[in-house]
């Protein structure tokens, strides 16, 4: 424990470096996943055009395409940005299967509703299909935001520090504390962003507090396979 | 690019096939990649299909089963590596350790939920003709549900492959250790063909693994069903189960 007191500085500088690396893949792999999963709800095509290459996407180890990344995009080997990007991808290959079944899961009759009442195909979107939707998007960021923070951790073997690095400065040195500390942290942020996800989904979601948790706990069930 | 084609070229240089900087070559490497991967299998399937038949059997354990998943996706396979090699040691245990716990919860997640996605009242008709609860599972269950059973293992297989990968940070072995050691000496080729090689592997055992899935479904069962699919379990076609299950029941 002296540990952690002594070198707190460190361990809060590296917490800050993992959240603000970790919340972009997890935001822009939600807003891009929105209209790709929405075109997968609409045509079957695009289905299965997106939800194959999610999943060869998701099927390269992460050490593989962390280090694939620069040289696919130009950059330089051991740029932090490489990471980044590739928890994007991940992010949204997990992601939009999650979306195409989200909006997938919005009873026709009630979009018919939407457009015989005069709803345009944007406002339908916004006002009717993305709502809807709402619960089960959450419950697909929420696991894409736990895999993210902690698939974040591998880039500290190619020297992206993060909270990862205590794992292989901790092993270098023989080290249990610090290891054990990364661990703890690592979990924290974890926990941290998914109650942010579920408190930000409280607010814009508030008809749903009740009737969702069935429906969301159902599907993290399922979103566990993924 | 310049570095994707000095990978290609770096793993087919022939020399790199017998020894790498007077470590193992390229072979090796493969074969041991495979082999650590598959000693993890077999005691991941050997714990999480029984658990996983039962509690999709039975429906008792669930959520136990769903909070293993959640919590074994939080925690982060380089830390779990790295305190159980230093407890252990370095060498094939700590490793398998850490591999099999990981590659349990999918599997056991594709067990259980594939037998929840079986139609109830197929298995009341099976009950109803006499059939008992160990004909029910076998007959009835593991074969209406075979497709997202395979997705399971499949997932896992994955998961372990790519943790092997990771976990070369600290023991060496498999391809990971080129990816690894050419980051270490500045040797991109050697890095890139090791990432090469490495999404090569999964990529192929992921298409075997689709193509078991293709041809262990029975027949009247429709397909439909792939690794991801199975997050929509449950919507798996129980078209024609009755044929099936009449067929089975005789």
């Amino acid at each position: 424990m002296q540990w952690v007191w002594t070198n707190f500085d460190t361990i809060w500088g590296l917490t800050l470096a993992h959240v603000g690396l970790s919340v972009i893949p997890i935001v822009v792999g939600f807003v891009l996943s929105i209209p790709l999963g929405y075109a997968a709800s609409r045509s079957k095509v695009a289905r299965s055009v997106l939800l194959t290459a999610g999943g060869i996407l998701y099927t390269i180890p992460s050490l593989a395409l962390f280090v694939a990344i620069p040289v696919i995009i130009g950059g330089a080997i051991l740029d932090p940005r490489n990471v980044v990007i590739a928890l994007t991808i991940y992010a949204v290959a997990i992601m939009v299967r999650t979306a195409a079944d989200a909006f997938a899961s919005v009873p026709a009759d009630v979009q018919d509703s939407a457009t015989a009442i005069g709803f345009s195909g944007v406002q339908r979107f916004f006002a009717v299909d993305l709502p809807l939707a709402g619960p089960v998007l959450l419950a697909g960021i929420r696991v894409v935001s736990v895999s993210t923070v902690s698939l974040l951790s591998i880039g500290a073997i190619i020297g992206v520090s993060n909270l990862g690095s205590l794992f292989t400065d901790g092993f270098q040195r023989n080290f249990y504390t610090e290891i054990w500390t990364g661990l703890v942290c690592i979990l924290l942020v974890a926990l941290v962003f998914d109650v942010v996800l579920v408190v930000i989904a409280r607010i814009l979601m508030p008809w749903n507090r009740r009737s969702s948790a069935r429906s969301v706990r159902a599907h993290a069930r399922r979103a566990a396979l993924s | 690019m310049n570095v994707i084609l000095a990978g290609f070229g770096w793993i087919f240089t022939a020399s790199h096939w017998t020894t790498v900087n007077l470590g193992p070559g390229i072979g090796q490497r493969v074969a041991e990649h495979l082999f650590i991967t598959l000693i993890a299998l077999v005691f991941v399937v050997l714990i999480a299909v029984p658990l996983g038949l039962f509690i999709g059997h039975t429906g008792k354990g669930r959520t136990i089963a769903i909070a293993a998943s959640n919590i074994s996706r939080a925690l982060p396979t380089l830390g779990l590596l790295a305190v159980l090699i230093l407890f252990l040691g370095i060498g094939l245990l700590p490793i398998t350790v850490v591999l099999v716990l990981l590659g349990i919860p999918p599997l056991l997640a594709g067990v259980y939920s594939g037998l929840e996605s079986v139609d109830r009242t197929t298995i009341d008709a099976a009950r109803a003709v006499g059939m008992t609860e160990l004909q029910i599972l076998l007959k009835v269950e593991v074969p209406l549900s075979i497709a997202l059973l395979i997705g399971g293992l499949r997932a896992a297989t994955l998961q372990i492959i790519a943790t092997v990968a990771v976990a070369a940070t600290f023991s060496g072995g498999g391809l990971g250790n080129y990816v690894i050691s050419g980051v270490a000496q500045a040797d991109y080729a050697q890095m890139m063909g090791g990432a090469i090689l490495i999404t090569a592997l999964a990529l192929v055992v992921d298409g075997l693994f689709a193509l078991v899935q293709r041809f262990v479904v029975p027949r009247g069962v429709s397909r439909g069903t792939s690794r991801r699919n199975t997050a929509r379990a449950g919507a798996i076609p129980v078209v024609a189960t009755t044929r099936t299950l009449i067929k089975e029941g005789q």
